[in-house]
């Protein structure tokens, strides 16, 4: 029925007491997510939204049973949040925080390896929602609505957009994951293709990508050796010029690797639909 | 930040690699000074982009009086878009053989990659793709950085065995770059061996990651104000947009990088070009769409602007009332399309409705609206 988030996990805001965590903490709750506590160094042992506040990722997975996190705190404490609920046992991390140095996430993916059942969504990203049951992030719910196709995306806005059209007509989705756009990430389209692929109410898929990187070309790979989703593929920055720096760093284009030329062909080869406009998504699906 | 040559040499040098004697100079008169102290020099461009060499900024002289000429020309000379404004005099090196060393992010492999080639001095990328396995490569652990023995493979994996053990020392100090500046990008080339067995940096690039730069505060103040890059990214740095100038005549503004690309693309698909790129991000305020719209409106080419806003922390209402008291505090008299959804939408709209700015449907539709009434309107 859902990807990654389902009505099981168990989950907590790091960061929770901060102005973004508080009124993303609450939206979560509002849609039923089941938050279950979070954690502000210092903090600890009072309540905030309701919900116990701990001062450590570890105190909170002892105390809750928490298995997901939201990370809510500012670029110089996030990668540090992120190996903290990994050490501490979290399984899904979702880390929204934007601007995290790039360096510092090297080092983070470096780490991870060393927690094979952590799983790290972002950063720089939107979150992931399971419309009906759940959501882990700022995806707003509003424009989500429960169904058969998973929505993956680099970019947090166009995954709005999308999801919105999807909503519109009526295509509900199972899982939305924002995976993010900075250059150094956790979850890969192709991570996320191969969880959809192996969810049964899963049918359709919709991949946003953008200029940057072979992560597309790689998710292209994949699809074409052969998915029983029903695949829209959508590249944005095709008019983008070369070089210049477009606000994620993963937008720069390098060589002819990462271009929006390279990312369409591989999709096209893949036997995979790829439309020219967002606007165009839905009606390929159908 | 992208540094410039000499900034970046400064920088090598500062962590303990030799660079050839040089001189700035921001007057031909200066540069002529520089060449009588250094004796024949190359008289080189300081911009920020490749091929300046191409572009001829680059002149080789030995007197004073060529250097003058030289700098002359060369200063205030335009180079893919950048103004140059200094040359860096620079005395010439007596080469037995070049080399490429640099670094990087590898995106695919989520860590840096280290790469060193005996085959320098030329177009590198084209030394990638025609002898890939000339180039030889290492990812560093991220936590401990590059170990001896592993540089020491490198270089034997060059085929610069020979100098492995200073090639080592070099590229330690290179690597230094990262966990004390946290730099993206590093590149020598070429990596020049003298005649006299000395390894001396001949050119250099150096790129910052903008993510950081809240910690390396004195290398903006050192090096961030030299560039006089293009007048209204300047200003929307000083403003803390993200901005990108492009060549066309229809102002864009959208939150979230993703967004604003598709919405370039849009305008493009129907048949206008984009002034710029200008994200305003998640969460902006009006403050924020102000200062979008004020930097917009500085280049005079701009024929209407599309506003395209789909909100998930950024909230329709407080948009709205930042360009409808942008759009009056500017007086701006061009069309203006918004597209805007997302979290209090119907509050945005309306806001914008009682001012007299409608909202287009979608952005498809807003893009096609946009081009229509620039193409109507008559130039500024």
């Amino acid at each position: 029925m859902s990807i990654l988030l389902d009505a099981s996990t168990r989950v907590i805001v790091q960061g929770i007491t901060g102005r973004e965590g508080t009124f993303h903490a609450g939206q979560m709750l509002e849609m039923g997510t089941k938050v279950v506590g979070g954690t502000s160094p210092g903090k600890g042992g009072t309540t905030h939204l309701g919900l116990p506040v701990f001062n450590t990722v570890a105190d909170a997975v002892k105390a809750t049973g928490a298995n997901a996190s939201g990370i809510f705190v500012p670029p110089p404490f996030a990668a540090d949040a992120i190996m903290e609920a990994a050490a501490g046992g979290i399984s899904l991390i979702v880390c929204i925080t934007e601007g995290i140095p790039i360096q510092e996430m090297i080092k983070v993916k470096d780490f991870l390896h060393g927690y094979s059942s952590a799983r790290l969504i972002g950063a720089n990203c939107p979150g992931l929602i399971t419309p009906g049951v759940g959501k882990i992030g700022i995806i707003p719910q509003r424009i989500t609505s429960a169904g058969s196709v998973g929505l993956v995306s680099r970019s947090g806005t166009l995954t709005y957009e999308v999801a919105s059209a999807l909503t519109a007509a009526g295509m509900g989705q199972s899982t939305i994951v924002g995976i993010g756009g900075d250059p150094v990430l956790g979850l890969t389209f192709k991570d996320v293709v191969e969880l959809f692929e192996k969810d049964p109410t899963t049918t359709h898929l919709v991949l946003i990508g953008e200029i940057g990187g072979s992560d597309e070309e790689r998710a292209a790979e994949l699809l074409g050796a052969g998915t029983r989703l029903k695949t829209v593929a959508f590249v944005s920055g095709r008019t983008a010029p070369e070089g210049k720096r477009m606000g994620h760093a993963g937008a720069i284009v390098s060589g002819n690797r990462g271009t929006a030329k390279s990312k369409v062909e591989a999709f096209q080869k893949a036997g995979v639909a790829v439309a020219e406009t967002t606007d165009d998504i839905v009606g390929l699906l159908r | 930040m992208k540094l410039l040559e000499y900034q970046a040499k400064e920088v090598l040098a500062s962590l303990g690699i030799q660079i050839p004697p040089g001189k700035v100079a921001r007057t031909p008169d200066e540069a002529a000074k520089a060449c009588e102290e250094l004796g024949p020099v190359a008289i080189k461009a300081q911009v920020p982009v490749g091929g300046r060499g191409k572009a001829g900024g680059i002149k080789v002289v030995k007197t004073p009086d060529e250097a003058r000429k030289a700098a002359a020309q060369i200063i205030g000379m335009d180079i893919k878009g950048f103004k140059v404004p200094l040359v860096y005099c620079e005395a010439a090196l007596d080469i037995q053989r070049e080399i490429y060393l640099g670094f990087t992010v590898d995106r695919d492999a989520r860590n840096n990659i280290l790469m060193l080639s005996a085959k320098g001095g030329m177009d590198i990328e084209q030394v990638a793709e025609e002898a890939p396995e000339s180039i030889a490569r290492l990812h560093p652990n991220p936590w401990r950085g590059p170990l001896d023995f592993e540089l020491n493979q490198l270089a034997f994996d060059a085929g610069l065995g020979e100098l492995a053990r200073p090639l080592t020392a070099l590229i330690r100090k290179l690597y230094r770059a990262i966990p004390e500046l946290d730099a993206v990008t590093a590149e020598i080339n070429p990596l020049v061996v003298t005649t006299k067995g000395e390894i001396i940096a001949g050119d250099a690039k150096l790129e910052t990651d903008e993510n950081a730069a809240w910690r390396h505060r004195d290398l903006e103040e050192r090096y961030g104000s030299v560039l006089e890059g293009d007048p209204y990214e300047v200003e929307a740095k000083k403003r803390g947009l993200t901005y990108v100038s492009l060549d066309g005549d229809i102002g864009i503004i959208g939150n979230g990088a993703g967004l604003c690309m598709n919405t370039l693309d849009l305008v493009a698909k129907a048949g206008g070009r984009a002034a710029n790129f200008c994200d305003i991000g998640g969460g902006a305020k009006a403050e924020v769409v102000e200062n979008a719209l004020a930097v917009i409106l500085m280049n005079p080419r701009v024929r209407g602007v599309l506003m395209n806003v789909f909100g998930g922390i950024t909230r329709g209402d407080e948009v709205a009332k930042g360009l409808v008291t942008a759009r009056d505090n500017l007086k701006m008299k061009l069309p203006l399309v918004v597209r805007m959804s997302g979290t209090n939408e119907e509050e945005g709209r309306a806001i914008l409705k009682q001012n007299g700015i409608e909202p287009g449907a979608s952005a498809w539709e807003a893009a096609q609206k946009i081009v229509e009434l620039t193409k109507a309107a008559a130039p500024r």
